[in-house]
């Protein structure tokens, strides 16, 4: 197992040196997003271990298929599944072992010790309290690795589910693809009928060694008083290519995520896919930040958005080039479906020290094209129908690898939301 | 089947067309000639209801029925179909998936067999009017609206930047649109707006309109009018002249 080139710093004397970072920023409030109060939030009850995921409750399963986790595990290759606090679950298909391994990252760091070499290396430990909350309060999460020349087939998929109300689940997962290794993650984050509120912050770091390639879908489905601090970091190196789809559809108090992708190496390149429909009372801020470092390296950027009702959207992409040969785009796309919806959309390309670098942008935000609307009427569409039709095309991007039921279930919600919007 | 009876217009409040009166017959096909920015366009999207183009005075009766009041898709429903002159691009939806709703359910057959011979195929997979040409407008917007089964069809400007191939491929369409019944059993009418009177040589229209002036000045059977307009222009045009309200 080759590490990346990072400074090593004696195991113990790392750890405490981690913690005092967390503690100096434990009440430090993000730069976007409402601050939330960390210490109000219950301690749920452990859970046992299940030997099949086919043993969970009926409401548990349903609601993780929504969020692209098949409990029957049909084509997948591997499963990690954990509720509140506990892994209950972690699984790899007979004919994927040898390729993957998947386990806690508390089992992962005691088994490997070069793991400190990754750990809060790709998201600064004190960036702000929620990272602090995941060191100083870490609740799970999970290790991924892909062994090196292995393409697994089929996706793995890792549930992160919330059983109990107002607790905060605070994960730490690391994923390592070593070289010319290609594997999908679909990860579901989603929560029991029964949760109003709680927290989930999600700490996920991802290292791509030369060649390897990461697709990551993520399928959020939250609660109308659920906060949501995703905190993502990616190093991808020499030819690495790292894809995240994102997709929020449901009600949510407030999700705010900057993922942050760095392109060390020659030629890596980055792409995101990002669907939020806003709506109610959600605030929704959600971006990617690139650093195209590498000569040749390629990012681009495309979110849609929808907000109804009173929810906010920010869109926000920060693009920055250092390598006169890197390629960045950013698209930001916004439609409002009532009057007191907002949507920002924040571009922001910067070129240093690379002036024949090549970044662009296009944003728009408006209300959907009225003429869209009529010229489907003229097909005998009533005006909801039209509206959604076109809500629905507005969003729609292409999911291959997710379940057919879950590719319905999106569309049928996007759907409902153009409708209900009315 | 289609009765208009004093018909004014606005577009975004402005009054545009005065007394118009039409009566258009099942089976019959319309023809309506005008130079540009005459009110060609807005007469059409006045009968299908667009919100813009307002009917402030007269009476708009469709088989009987006074439509003054329905919207856009309650007369899409009723049977009149609108062959636009300039579509809109619709991203996210592809021709295939419209030319299903338009069709209904269980009609795929019927989409494969207008959209072949339209040459059309090759485009169901794409965006709506997405790139299109010209000569694909015309027929994207013919295999929609075909699709619906119209008792009428306003259709504007087929012949408009369309190539030669393109143009015998729409007119033949449009001929065999206008011949096939309704789904309840009724022949469809059509009134088409022409500039050049190309797609003329695969229909036989019944009559034919100049709008000038804001209003209707000339009617005659069948196309002759084009012959007239031809050699006079719209202001010279005997029969224009004659007929003018003095």
């Amino acid at each position: 197992m080759s590490t990346l080139s990072l400074p090593t710093t004696p195991v113990n004397a790392e750890h405490s040196s981690l913690r005092e970072r967390a503690l100096a920023a434990r009440d430090r409030p993000a730069p976007y997003g409402p601050d939330i109060d960390l210490t109000h939030f219950n301690k749920p009850e452990a859970r046992a271990q299940v030997e099949s995921l086919r043993s969970l409750h009926t409401q548990i399963r349903e609601a993780a298929l929504l969020a692209g986790i098949d409990a029957e595990e049909a084509d997948r290759s591997a499963s990690y599944f954990q509720i509140d606090y506990s892994a209950i679950y972690q699984h790899i298909q007979q004919a994927y072992q040898g390729q993957i391994e998947l386990m806690t990252t508390a089992e992962a760091i005691n088994r490997y010790e070069w793991l400190r070499d990754y750990w809060w290396k790709a998201v600064d430990v004190d960036m702000d309290k929620y990272t602090a909350a995941a060191e100083l309060d870490q609740t799970g999460g999970f290790f991924l690795r892909v062994f090196a020349r292995q393409r697994v087939e089929h996706p793995i998929q890792a549930c992160l589910f919330v059983q109990e109300n107002n607790i905060s689940q605070n994960v730490h997962n690391l994923i390592v693809l070593e070289e010319k290794a290609e594997a999908q993650l679909i990860t579901g984050c989603t929560l029991h009928p029964g949760v109003r509120e709680g927290l989930h912050i999600g700490v996920t770091e991802v290292f791509l060694k030369p060649g390897a390639t990461l697709t990551n879908r993520m399928v959020h489905n939250w609660a109308e008083g659920f906060h949501v601090r995703p905190r993502t970091g990616v190093i991808a190196e020499t030819g690495a290519t790292f894809v995240s789809d994102y997709i929020l559809l449901r009600p949510v108090r407030s999700m705010q995520a900057f993922p942050q992708v760095v392109l060390r190496g020659e030629g890596a390149r980055a792409q995101f896919h990002n669907v939020m429909v806003g709506v109610k009372d959600s605030l929704i801020d959600m971006g990617s930040r690139v650093e195209l470092l590498g000569r040749g390296t390629q990012a681009e950027s495309i979110s849609r958005a929808v907000a109804r009702d009173n929810s906010v959207i920010y869109l926000r992409g920060t693009f920055m080039s250092r390598d006169n040969d890197s390629r960045g785009h950013l698209d930001c796309r916004g439609m409002l479906l009532s009057d007191a919806a907002r949507i920002y959309a924040i571009p922001e390309l910067q070129a240093i020290g690379a002036p024949k670098s090549e970044l662009s942008h296009e944003a728009a935000v408006g209300p959907i094209a009225e003429e869209a609307v009529e010229y489907l009427m003229t097909r005998g569409l009533t005006r909801d129908l039209a509206v959604a039709t076109l809500v629905l095309g507005f969003l729609k991007i292409e999911l291959p690898g997710l379940p057919a039921v879950v590719t319905q279930h999106l569309e049928r919600v996007m759907a409902a939301t153009a409708g209900a919007g009315l | 089947m289609l009765d208009l009876d004093q018909v004014d217009i606005a577009v975004d409040g402005r009054p545009i067309l005065h007394d118009i009166t039409l009566r258009i017959e099942s089976g019959e096909t319309h023809v309506l000639f005008g130079p540009n920015g005459s009110g060609k366009t807005s007469l059409l999207m006045a009968i299908m209801g667009l919100p813009r183009y307002q009917i402030t005075s007269g009476t708009i009766r469709f088989q009987e029925q006074d439509i003054a009041g329905l919207s856009i898709d309650e007369r899409a429903r009723l049977g009149i179909g609108l062959l636009y002159q300039r579509p809109p691009t619709l991203r996210g939806l592809r021709l295939g998936e419209l030319a299903d709703i338009c069709a209904g359910k269980s009609q795929t057959a019927a989409v494969t067999e207008i959209a072949e011979r339209l040459h059309l195929g090759h485009l169901l997979r794409r965006n709506v009017n997405d790139g299109f040409s010209g000569g694909e407008l015309k027929k994207s917007e013919l295999l929609q609206v075909m699709l619906r089964r119209p008792k009428l069809a306003l259709i504007d400007e087929p012949d408009a930047g369309v190539d030669l191939d393109s143009l015998v491929l729409v007119g033949e369409t449009i001929k065999r649109m206008l011949e096939l019944p309704s789904t309840d059993g009724v022949v469809p009418a059509g009134l088409i707006i022409t500039h050049t009177g190309y797609i003329l040589s695969y229909l036989r229209p019944t009559a034919s309109h100049v709008l000038f002036g804001g209003t209707l000045v000339a009617h005659a059977e069948g196309s002759k009018l084009l012959a007239e307009i031809q050699t006079y222009g719209y202001g010279k045009c005997p029969l224009c002249r004659s007929q003018q309200p003095q």
